[in-house]
């Protein structure tokens, strides 16, 4: 056997490999989201004034629903009352800014802003306000939300229940008041 | 090789044109036994056909847009509109590749189960064994991305929930979902994507490995219903005795499959090609909402069974969240097929002459994919989840204790040649 033979067939076959590992780089990193993509996040406006009490509505920001609910003081009664049938009442696990790390996980109590996109799988759950027996989830229902893809459920503050498939509650995005009835969503600098 | 004169004579001197046709059709003998069963490998290369062709007519005027036309309507949705109802024929060409891709599945699942019944993952056909399996995982790729493309709500909702679950795995999982998306969110950029695999990609791949199924199938032959080895017993020119040459034998019963396969194919297309939601989901008709999700949400039917698997996983582990296990139990339970060659200790290859413990065995297996495939399309209560989690086990353990069942199970002993009425 020639050695150097040997050796330079090594060095070819090395240099071959880094070179198509080399060139998969840029086909690979085509995959990442674009600058568009990334830029596409920008904050969106929402005008709260013709939102009545007790009252969904819904905002797209970055390709996914923003709710803004307007919880009555009934609706807002409700959210210490359950407190022990919660995984996290506390946010302590959960994505929010600081300014929302309280029992009604908003800067004004009658306001919650959140994602609405289930931690669990991503699906957007949907609304069931209505307490009690006539929402289909039990006589103890207080209000809140039912995940309709894997059942799980959230109050009225998007704090998750405990034992359900989501682990944690919805996110609240960065958000801040323009003036009383205007929030911009996605920015909370001054 | 038969030396031929004239033209094939020239095309035999500079291409293996002869030698090729004799090796997998005039003079591949398969055993003279094959049954019933043994259509749905040739019915499979049927439907693949169907899909490649209807799928490069579609992709004639569909188009890959998730943005919104002048009418509030996704440009892709409109566009798969447009095939239904102005393009001529296009319901007709739209509606095969739809029933198509159901009937892949059916074909391939039975395919699958007559190697279940008659050994034929066994020595030597291990890798035709694992390059079947390399297929079955290609073909749920493409049909995953193939279902993004019509971008109805049960397109968006169950790509949404799919491409979740890849967030699950630990550390990498959230950007990892990101980077297979292209987005932050299912975009454009993701059904774009989409489509190029569903396309190009997985069909080349999908294209080669059915290649190595055939030659691979053609270097050790055809197992058939007796479990048996034809090549064993040759006559004096090395045919063995208990073969017959593919062409015509084969190719003529092929084609009787082939007329049984499209009247159902053809009923379906006509008839029924929504099969009562099962083959086109009601809620994919509506565009896809970023904003709503429909108030229940499945997979296809051909997913289902695997996606019970996963949802049947409800406990954390090593401080994971059960959605991560769930998603390793669903690819647990494609990949452990691919083991079966191994798991099986049996002294025998078919059904006929197992004992009655792989027969008990393979009708759990059995009852308990199909009770997987129907509890995947309905929403989970507790008590459907239990039914899950019991059905979850038997498969797993049809696959894990084999080696332990097969090998104590009272087996009757094999012919030394095929039986044939």
């Amino acid at each position: 056997m020639d050695e150097s033979r040997r050796q330079l067939l090594i060095a070819t076959t090395a240099v071959g490999t880094a070179g198509a590992v080399a060139l998969a780089v840029p086909f690979v990193a085509s995959f990442a989201p674009s600058e568009r993509a990334k830029a596409a996040g920008a904050p969106v406006e929402a005008d709260i004034s013709k939102l009545p009490p007790g009252e969904m509505m819904v905002v797209e920001w970055r390709g996914k629903p923003v709710w803004i609910l307007h919880r009555t003081p009934e609706m807002l009664a409700t959210l210490e009352k359950i407190r022990d049938k919660l995984a996290d009442p506390d946010s302590e696990k959960s994505e929010q800014p600081p300014y929302a790390k309280n029992i009604h996980r908003s800067i004004k109590p009658e306001y919650l802003i959140v994602e609405g996109i289930c931690t669990h799988l991503g699906c957007s759950p949907t609304a069931k306000f209505q307490p009690g027996e006539a929402s289909g989830l039990g006589a103890e229902w207080l209000g809140g939300y039912l995940c309709p893809c894997h059942g799980t459920l959230f109050d009225l503050a998007g704090r998750v229940f405990k034992n359900m498939p989501a682990p944690a509650n919805l996110p609240v995005p960065p958000h801040k008041y323009l003036s009383e009835t205007k929030i911009l969503i996605g920015e909370d600098k001054a | 090789m038969t030396q031929k004169t004239g033209l094939l004579q020239w095309i035999d001197e500079r291409f293996p044109w002869t030698s090729t046709i004799e090796a997998h059709l005039t003079r591949y003998y398969a055993p003279k036994n094959l049954n019933f069963w043994y259509f749905f490998g040739s019915l499979a290369l049927l439907v693949f056909v169907i899909q490649i062709v209807t799928g490069i007519f579609l992709a004639m005027n569909y188009k890959p847009d998730g943005t919104l036309n002048a009418a509030g309507v996704p440009v892709a949705f409109a566009s798969v509109e447009y095939i239904m109802r102005e393009v001529p024929g296009g319901w007709f060409i739209r509606y095969m590749h739809s029933t198509g891709a159901s009937a892949f599945f059916i074909v391939v699942y039975l395919h699958m189960f007559r190697g279940l019944l008659y050994g034929s993952y066994r020595k030597p056909r291990e890798l035709i064994w694992i390059i079947g399996v390399l297929i079955f995982l290609c073909l749920m790729a493409e049909a995953f991305m193939g279902y993004l493309l019509p971008w109805g709500q049960m397109s968006y909702w169950g790509a949404q929930v799919i491409i979740n679950l890849v967030s699950a795995i630990p550390v990498v999982g959230p950007d990892l979902a990101v980077f297979v998306r292209g987005d932050y969110v299912i975009s454009d950029a993701t059904l774009n994507r989409f489509f190029a695999l569903h396309v190009v990609a997985i069909p080349l791949v999908l294209l080669m490995l059915i290649a190595a199924h055939i030659i691979a199938l053609h270097e050790v032959g055809s197992n058939n219903p007796d479990g048996i080895e034809i090549k064993k017993k040759k006559d004096a020119s090395g045919k063995p005795l208990d073969g017959i040459p593919f062409h015509p034998y084969y190719t003529v019963k092929d084609m009787v499959g082939v007329a049984g396969f499209f009247i159902i194919f053809f009923a379906i297309v006509f008839f029924a090609p929504e099969f009562g939601g099962y083959f086109l989901e009601a809620n994919n008709f509506i565009p896809a909402d970023p904003l709503k999700t429909p108030p229940h949400i499945a997979p296809v039917w051909y997913f289902t069974p695997f996606y019970s698997i996963l949802r049947a996983v409800t406990y954390p582990l090593f401080g994971i969240d059960a959605k991560f296990w769930g998603v390793v139990a669903m690819f647990a339970a494609v990949l452990i097929i691919a083991f079966l060659p191994w798991l099986d200790r049996s002294p025998v290859k078919s059904i006929r002459y197992k004992g009655p413990i792989y027969k008990v065995a393979l009708t759990l297996f059995v009852i308990a994919f199909l009770v997987l495939g129907y509890l995947g399309m309905l929403e989970p209560t507790p008590l459907r989840t239990l039914v899950a989690q019991i059905c979850s086990v038997i498969y797993f353990a049809f696959f894990l204790l084999m080696p332990w069942y097969s090998k104590i199970d009272p087996c009757q002993p094999e012919p030394e040649r095929v039986t044939w009425k």
